[in-house]
């Protein structure tokens, strides 16, 4: 009571306001495109109850409170006290409901409650996270010792696995994203660049072709090696990324040319005076129709790879090397991937990766998905439809429009921009919590914020990268922007705990 | 352990990541084509289908027009539990012939889908309207207005072609021209016109949802296209002249083939047995019964069947020896029962008066005659040899329009056939054959096949003095042009002088009153000048074919004709009473002969005719 004017005064400063507006906007934006995803021919209002928009309104407000409550609340030692009794009694509720819950599209994870449905896999990443950062904040936890690192993988792990079995596999990818964390708790960076990049070869060789694959594999490892050596950092961006641009456009380059090249030859075609076999048949342009983009690629990178290599000798530069080895390691994997699957796989066993990669076209399933979606983002152009415009949105096209598949509608409302400015908000976000958390002293607060960030980092990720067909469908929404109440809570709770616990800290540093 | 810098790499990769969504999306939105499916996927298009341009004949009456008709359509997806008892009795059907559809659409419906299917075809007016009423009460059922043919004459069903839907053969056909469910004329002048008559589609675009609801014109019907309405076309054909005809024809197979001389235009273009108009409108339904028809009736014998000409063609070796200078039309020739040739040979003739010239000739058909003709012509000392001779004749022949496609507008005429010196090389052998060989020739039987549609043309040649025009269908109107080659005459390489004396022959063929020997007495018409040869010709399956040509009047002629009666006997016995009769009805209107009249309409003689 008697510093309360000193306190208002800390609060005002100690609370990151940017993430609150982040916060904010995001909300907000979400609440209009749910609105204009859901709205018939006859326009009704953005606060009409019946409508989800109306709706969502309300789950705005309730989250609103959440967040006051969190924030001025609840005293914020009771994150980290909580912590393991939270934990395990979410544990107890991800069991229980798959035993009582009804089916909702073959996964058994939600609570029925009248006109509530509550999913417990949302809340658990709440506690997971704070079990996670109250264990590995404590002084004996050392990543590099086994036991301590499969402790904290079991706290991971425990959740995700009883995820799984309720079918909610895009949940449990979720909890993947913990690495990122331990990573910077102190696992070796190895574990996360290796395994990254197989799973990237791997899936990124039958969803997007060897050729993007090998490509953007390149672009990582000239990140790599710009960054590895700050004194030379702006010649190697400017060499590799010039390379990797120019490569990147190469193939819409040889599309424009072939076109050209086609049309000459049906031209010549159509008179067929002119003695065939001079002209069309061995048109001398015509080799460029032939040409394989991936071949250019792989010749150009390894023409160029004595160079880097002797580079890497002259300047003494081990990790260039090292990249060098990783490259063709690499390029063996996708080609690897590609002939043993299409070669040696039996057709059935290549189906059910297919399936489980979202690759099949299946019209009436996922594959319909992904299309109309694409087409609804597509359609958006460089600066979209404008609101309410959205033939694909309005009409229902894409299913799951207001809850998984929101992001079509910015994309087609909104345009390019739209997705620019959408994207733009939640990358500010989580660099915003990281470099939060990096000014925290007290261990927790700093790993919670990371666990925030990771939690958001690959919501973003998987959804976005599966409207826009990156990644296999899988049923997550886009933090705050989808609809929900379930999804919409959580994220404020998980939010606004790690601005209370930072509030705090500044309180008393 | 400290990691204080571990947050570069994370911030790296996350805007990496971000990078390769934002990619990702730029390639989808700005370089990809997904945006124009979008606009494909969103919207629909609704054909408007054009009126076909409607039909008329040369005095301004309707063959052909539209009417309305009505389907009922059913979409089975969209049907729900409804009344069967109380849909049947709008429908004026058995509830079992509506559960009976509703089955079968049940058992294809992977092939229907969410499509419409065609329930009923054409309800009368009277049911459609009862069960637009209560259509609320069917979810699933709609009705659907079409249009299609009406025929208000019965004339010319084979001349005027049907109008059916296009399958996909036609379709491959004509690339880029046609779609599932548009309609297309398949024969007649529906068929030669299809270009002028179909018009343009047009449609409306709406914009529709996942479910393939209309949910809103796509702005606000700006970009809907107007369906173009087909070319109308007239017809050179006389409606009343045709139905007329096909009267007369009736009971009997053959053709009578009009033509007015100074134009080339179709007047009548009868084919017996033929296709009766209200078979035409709803041709899928007759189909069967057409087909199994013994007779053929979508056989156009007009411009189809080839038959040897009999004796009209005396005409043509008449005028060929007159050009030829190996005739002159005072030159006698006896004939005594038959010309004789060889040992015992005789091309039999019937009995006339001996000897006679050439004008008599030609009123009495004599074969005598003509044999004595066509010998001078092939023997021609002018020529190397009989070989030379005959290709001779034949190219004269064929400058009359014989063994050659016409040209007419009209589609699937056949050309016929005129023997040349290697046809007999081929059946004989080089040099083994001479005049006498093809002696039958001069009386147009033997290796000589022409289309009703020759002879009209021969006659109308005939009654222009030398010329004719190309016989043509279609009379240029707006947006219809005529072709050039349907305005230039068409002359014979036989002079003009000569078709005065062969004309006066046929004048009293016609003219001279009974007992005097002339071959077309019956067509005689007071005051109408009819000019008219008669000819008989050797059918090898029965009775013999009656064959006549006429034109009237003689001077300034109005119209040509030729009839041609399977198994008719005697030219004068059907040919050329009903030739007779057209010309008269034609010209005055009106007939006046109502006793041979009636006993033309009233023969029967499918019996005669034997079919395959």
């Amino acid at each position: 009571m008697i510093d309360g004017s000193s306190h208002r005064k800390t609060l005002r400063q100690s609370v990151d306001w940017w993430v609150i507006g982040v916060y904010l906007l995001l909300v907000i934006i979400g609440w209009v495109n749910i609105y204009a995803a859901t709205h018939t021919s006859s326009v009704g209002s953005m606060l009409d109850w019946s409508s989800r928009a109306g709706k969502q309104f309300v789950w705005i407000l309730t989250s609103f409170g959440l967040a006051g409550l969190i924030l001025w609340i609840l005293p914020s030692q009771l994150w980290e006290g909580g912590a393991p009794v939270l934990y395990a009694f979410v544990l107890g509720l991800l069991v229980l409901v798959i035993f009582v819950s009804s089916d909702v599209k073959g996964s058994h994870s939600w609570f029925d409650l009248g006109p509530i449905r509550f999913q417990p896999a949302e809340v658990s990443k709440i506690t997971t996270s704070l079990l996670l950062s109250l264990v590995m904040s404590q002084q004996w936890f050392k990543m590099s010792r086994i036991r301590d690192f499969l402790l904290a993988a079991a706290i991971i792990g425990l959740p995700m696995l009883v995820i799984v079995a309720e079918s909610e596999t895009g949940s449990a990818l979720v909890y993947a994203g913990f690495i990122f964390v331990l990573y910077r708790e102190g696992l070796s960076g190895w574990w996360l660049a290796a395994i990254g990049l197989v799973i990237m070869l791997f899936v990124g060789t039958l969803t997007a072709g060897s050729y993007t694959t090998i490509l953007v594999m390149i672009g990582i490892l000239v990140l790599c090696t710009a960054f590895s050596q700050p004194s030379r950092l702006k010649d190697r961006l400017l060499i590799g990324g010039g390379f990797v641009l120019a490569m990147a456009l190469f193939p819409s380059l040889l599309n424009w040319l072939g076109s050209l090249v086609q049309g000459q030859m049906d031209k010549l075609a159509m008179r067929p005076w002119v003695p065939r076999a001079d002209e069309t048949q061995d048109y001398y342009w015509g080799f460029v129709l032939r040409i394989k983009p991936v071949w250019v690629l792989i010749g150009l990178s390894v023409a160029a790879l004595p160079a880097v290599l002797w580079a890497a000798y002259k300047y003494k530069d081990k990790f260039l090397a090292l990249c060098c080895g990783v490259f063709i390691a690499g390029t063996i994997m996708v080609f690897s991937t590609d002939f043993v699957f299409q070669n040696v796989l039996q057709p059935h066993q290549r189906g059910r990766i297919e399936v489980l990669l979202g690759l099949k076209e299946d019209l009436a399933g996922v594959g319909y998905n992904v299309n109309q979606s694409k087409i609804a983002i597509g359609s958006g152009g460089l600066l979209g439809k404008g609101f309410l415009k959205g033939t694909q949105t309005t009409f229902g096209f894409v299913p799951e429009q207001s809850t998984d598949f929101i992001f079509c509608t910015v994309g087609e409302e909104w345009g390019f921009l739209g997705c620019l400015v959408v994207i733009g908000l939640y990358v500010f976000l989580i660099a915003r919590l990281i470099l939060d958390a990096e000014r925290c002293r007290g261990k927790f607060t700093r790993i919670y914020g990371y666990c925030v960030a990771a939690c958001i980092f690959m919501h973003l990720f998987i959804n976005v990268g599966m409207t826009v067909g990156l990644m296999p469908v899988i049923g997550i929404p886009l933090p705050l922007l989808s609809y929900g109440g379930s999804s919409l809570w959580a994220f404020t709770i998980l939010i606004f705990i790690f601005l209370a616990l930072y509030r705090n800290e500044k309180k008393y540093f | 352990m400290e990691h204080g810098k571990r947050h570069i790499p994370l911030l790296i990769g996350l805007g990496v990541t971000a990078l390769v969504l934002l990619a990702k999306i730029f390639s989808l939105q700005v370089i990809d084509r997904y945006k124009e499916d979008a606009d494909r996927n969103s919207t629909v298009y609704e054909t408007i289908y054009p009126t076909r341009g409607v039909i008329y004949d040369r005095n301004g009456d309707i063959l052909v027009g539209n009417k309305v008709a009505y389907d009922i359509l059913v979409s089975p997806r969209e049907v729900q539990a409804f009344d069967t008892l109380a849909l049947a009795t709008v429908l004026d059907v058995t509830p079992e012939f509506i559960r009976g559809k509703l089955k079968e659409y049940s058992r294809r419906r992977s092939a229907i889908g969410f499509q419409s299917v065609t329930m009923m075809r054409m309800v009368p007016a009277e049911t459609y309207m009862r069960f637009d009423e209560v259509k609320y009460r069917f979810p699933g059922f709609k009705g659907q207005v079409r249009s299609v043919r009406d025929y208000p004459f019965n004339a010319g069903g084979n001349l005027l072609g049907y109008v059916s839907e296009v399958n996909q053969a036609y379709i491959d056909r004509h690339p880029g021209e046609y779609r599932s469910g548009d309609y297309a004329g398949m024969t007649g002048i529906e068929a030669a016109r299809e270009t002028e008559l179909r018009g343009e589609k047009g449609y409306h675009i709406y914009l529709r949802n996942s479910r393939n609801q209309i949910e809103q014109p796509y702005k606000d019907g700006q970009e809907d296209k107007e369906a173009i309405p087909g070319h109308d076309i007239v017809t050179t054909i006389d409606a009343a002249l045709q139905q007329y005809g096909q009267e007369l024809m009736q009971n009997k197979v053959g053709s009578i083939v009009a033509i007015e001389p100074s134009t080339g235009e179709i007047l009548a273009l009868v084919s017996s047995p033929g296709i009766d108009v209200s078979q035409l409108a709803d041709i899928g339904r007759h189909w069967e019964e057409i087909s199994a028809n013994p007779y053929k009736p979508m056989y156009n014998r007009a411009v189809q069947a080839s038959y040897p000409p009999g004796s009209v063609f005396k005409l043509v070796n008449g005028l060929i020896g007159l050009e030829e200078g190996v005739l002159r039309p005072e030159m006698m020739y006896p004939c005594h029962q038959g010309y004789h040739f060889g040992a015992g040979h005789k091309l039999g003739c019937h009995a006339h008066k001996s000897p006679i010239n050439m004008e008599e000739s030609i009123m009495m058909s004599c074969n005598a005659y003509y044999c004595y003709v066509l010998k001078n012509i092939l023997d021609n000392r002018e020529y190397d040899n009989v070989a030379e001779g005959l290709d001779h004749w034949r190219e004269m022949v064929m400058s009359f329009g014989f063994g050659r496609k016409l040209g007419s507008d009209f589609p699937a005429e056949l050309s016929g056939s005129i023997p040349s010196s290697k046809t007999y090389n081929r059946a004989y052998g080089k040099g083994r054959w001479n005049s006498t060989t093809v002696i039958s020739l001069s009386i147009g039987q033997g290796e000589i096949l022409a289309t009703p549609m020759h002879l009209a043309n021969l006659c109308a040649t005939i009654a222009n003095r030398g010329y004719y025009y190309i016989p043509h269908i279609v009379r240029e109107s707006p947006g219809v042009p005529l072709d050039q080659r349907f305005k230039e005459r068409q002359y014979t390489l036989v002079d003009t002088l000569h078709f005065p004396k062969v004309i006066k022959g046929m004048w009293r063929a016609v003219n001279s009153g009974p007992g005097m020997g002339g071959t077309a007495w019956i067509a005689h018409v007071d005051s109408l000048d009819i000019c008219g040869k008669t000819g008989t010709a050797q059918n090898p399956r029965g009775a013999d074919n009656s064959v006549f040509i006429c034109f009237a009047p003689m001077d300034n002629p109005k119209i040509a004709i030729a009839a041609y009666v399977e198994n008719g006997g005697f030219g004068a016995t059907y040919a050329a009473p009903m030739a007779s009769l057209m010309v008269e009805k034609y010209l005055t209107g009106s007939t006046s002969r109502p006793a041979l009249e009636k006993r033309m309409k009233e023969a029967d003689l499918m019996a005669r005719v034997k079919h395959d």
